[in-house]
């Protein structure tokens, strides 16, 4: 018996909810008295760091090809099998998303998505997970032997290292009975860390008036490396790509730190953002609902304040 | 060509969310239902096949019979027939399941679905539904052609997107991009009185245990109230998000 933590890569490095992943099996099996194992497909990075999140051996898998979500979902299955593992920790970034349902049918597993807290009880299996956009908690008990748990990225956030070192072991890929997919092109942001896993989040909507204005809202992100996002007029203008439309038909996304910049706080927008741990309103009309939803506000012209915050966390920056 | 529409029946957007008193469930009281949002982009890309390449549409829900005025919905936007399968869809197992059987039994070239449902969020039944049929699945779709046995697809990726191909039969779960927002269609008048008469069927759901079970429903904790900062003092909240909020 153990707990196997799916470890996500980007060409060949962990991806940073691969670490939560890994972190979050560590305390599965230990609340099981058991030991959390990982699967790494296609990494460069090396896997006996892993160690350093509690994870005690890493079955290695080279050679997988581009991405096909069977060939990935049925060599963790492979594996969560070899090792009679009884859980499975899986982050939900969009790749994720495209494996956790088909491991779960591989298993024969109960699938909780959308988690941001430890298990509350672990006989039946018992989480807690986000629902109705965040305006609701529902706690899940599994029902079948396997489980499969499928994390929200930044939610229970990384754990500082400790030391240690996995031991690891070669696997083979199971590329059998998997439906082709032939990848024509990957046209991925380079240097920006992809929203759903951004830690600070800087972002705008239609107060900014024009693309054009976009600048000040990129350098404001810039000083403190943040991501940028935009409520949902904003994209379907054309303003902004729409990979950074949040919300409830957008990406919903759960960062340390929001701040909102000419963004009215409509109830489809909160429901993407509203988890974010701290929220910043940024807004001329002291009566923007958003200000209910924030921890702080500023009443003001986005024009007049972004630009001198901006200068205050450079500041800020050169200091600490 | 024959393609199914998964249509979820959720909360409007603007719902306020309650729970029953013995926080057991979702309490449906005064709540409108819609066709979950990331569905209509899928029901309208479909309706475009049926009218450029002569597909016939139709939709699916698992529900009881509250969800029918939905499905009525979509029939009124363009779908050809509609299908409800009896049964409260409590897990995602369980819808897949259902759906994974009408897929069996009627035969269709496609499936789309859409990329979550914006009640429970779950992102579960497309991808299970596609497992259990062994096909191709494309979550997050924001790009769809089909041309014969292929499909030329894009989806969205932690921050980017892959263009690939896949054969079809295929699940697709598809958001705004499979149409723009623009393209959406509201029911007008003669959509509607022509769904009163399109076949909606009615079926009993096939044994399929729950893998899972909702047992406690909660609402987060209200937020303590917003601490306002004087726009000329922005040095003010550098120092609160550094010193008391700890973010930076
Ligand atoms: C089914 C459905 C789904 C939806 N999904 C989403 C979604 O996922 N995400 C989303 O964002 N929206 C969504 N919406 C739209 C949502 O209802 C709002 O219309 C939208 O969020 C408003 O965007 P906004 O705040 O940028 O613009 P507005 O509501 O126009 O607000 C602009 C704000 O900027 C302020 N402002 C103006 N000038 C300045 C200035 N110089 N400095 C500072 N502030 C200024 C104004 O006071 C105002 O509060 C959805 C709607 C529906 C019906
Ligand atoms: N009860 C249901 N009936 C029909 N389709 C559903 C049902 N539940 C989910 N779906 C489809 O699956 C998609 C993803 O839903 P979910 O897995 O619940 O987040 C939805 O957008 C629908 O297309």
């Amino acid at each position: 018996m153990s707990i196997l933590a799916f470890i996500e890569t980007w060409e060949g490095k962990f991806k940073k909810a691969s670490f939560e992943s890994a972190a979050y099996a560590a305390h599965v099996a230990k609340e099981l008295n058991t030991e959390a194992i990982a699967v790494v497909i296609n990494a460069t990075d090396d896997p006996a760091a892993l160690g350093a999140y509690g994870i005690s051996k890493v079955y290695r898998v080279g050679d997988a090809g581009d991405f096909n979500n069977y060939v990935w979902a049925n060599t963790i299955a492979a594996v969560a099998k070899e090792t009679e593992s009884t859980g499975v920790i899986i982050s939900g970034t969009f790749g994720g998303k495209m494996i956790a349902p088909a491991v779960s049918i591989a298993l024969e597993a109960s699938l909780v998505t959308n988690i941001s807290e430890k298990p509350s009880s672990t006989n039946p299996l018992t989480v807690r997970r986000s629902a109705f956009s965040s305006k609701g908690f529902v706690d899940y008990a599994v029902k079948s032997d396997r489980f499969i748990l499928s994390l929200i990225p930044n939610g229970i956030g990384v754990p500082a290292p400790v030391d240690g070192t996995a031991e690891v072991t070669s696997f083979s890929p199971v590329m059998e009975n998997a439906p082709e997919v032939k990848v024509h092109e990957v046209d991925r942001v380079r240097g920006k860390i992809p929203l759903p896993e951004a830690e600070l989040v800087v972002s705008a909507g239609r107060g900014l008036k024009d693309a054009s204005n976009w600048n000040i809202i990129e350098d404001l992100a810039e000083s403190i490396g943040a991501s940028t996002a935009c409520s949902k007029p904003v994209s379907d203008m054309g303003w902004r790509p729409h990979s950074e439309h949040v919300g409830q038909t957008g990406i919903a996304i759960n960062p340390n730190l929001y701040i909102a910049i000419g963004i009215s706080g409509a109830i489809q927008h909160l429901a993407g953002v509203s988890a974010s741990k701290k929220i910043v309103v940024i807004n001329t009309d002291p009566e923007a609902p958003f200000f209910k939803a924030a921890d702080y506000g500023i009443v003001g012209d986005a024009f007049e304040v972004v630009p001198k915050l901006t200068e205050a966390f450079k500041k800020f920056k050169a200091e600490n | 060509m024959k393609v199914l529409v998964c249509i979820s029946h959720v909360p409007d957007t603007t719902a306020k969310i309650n729970f029953t008193a013995d926080n057991k469930a979702f309490d449906k009281n005064g709540v409108s239902f819609v066709i979950n949002p990331y569905d209509e982009f899928g029901l309208t890309r479909a309706v475009w096949m049926q009218e450029k390449q002569g597909a016939t549409v139709t939709v699916i829900n698992v529900g009881t019979a509250e969800t029918e005025p939905t499905l009525r919905k979509a029939l009124a936007i363009g779908a050809n027939d509609a299908i409800r399968v009896n049964a409260e869809p409590k897990d995602a197992f369980f819808v897949a399941k259902q759906i994974a059987n009408i897929v069996k039994e009627n035969g269709y070239d496609l499936v789309i679905a859409g990329r979550e449902s914006i009640d429970y969020n779950g992102s579960q039944v497309p991808g299970m539904l596609a497992a259990m049929l062994g096909w191709p699945f494309v979550n997050a779709c924001v790009g769809l052609e089909v041309e014969g046995e292929k499909a030329k697809v894009i989806r969205e990726i932690d921050g980017g997107k892959e263009k690939s191909e896949i054969s079809v039969p295929a699940v697709i779960a598809g958001q705004k991009g499979l149409v723009e927002e623009k393209d959406l269609r509201i029911p007008n008048m003669r959509g509607i009185m022509q769904a009163r008469n399109k076949p909606l069927k009615v079926v009993e759901p096939v044994d399929a245990q729950m893998r899972t079970e909702a047992v406690h429903f909660e609402k987060p904790a209200p937020k303590a109230p917003v601490k306002m900062i004087d726009p000329g003092e922005v040095e003010t909240l550098v120092d609160l998000l550094h010193n008391e909020a700890k973010v930076i």
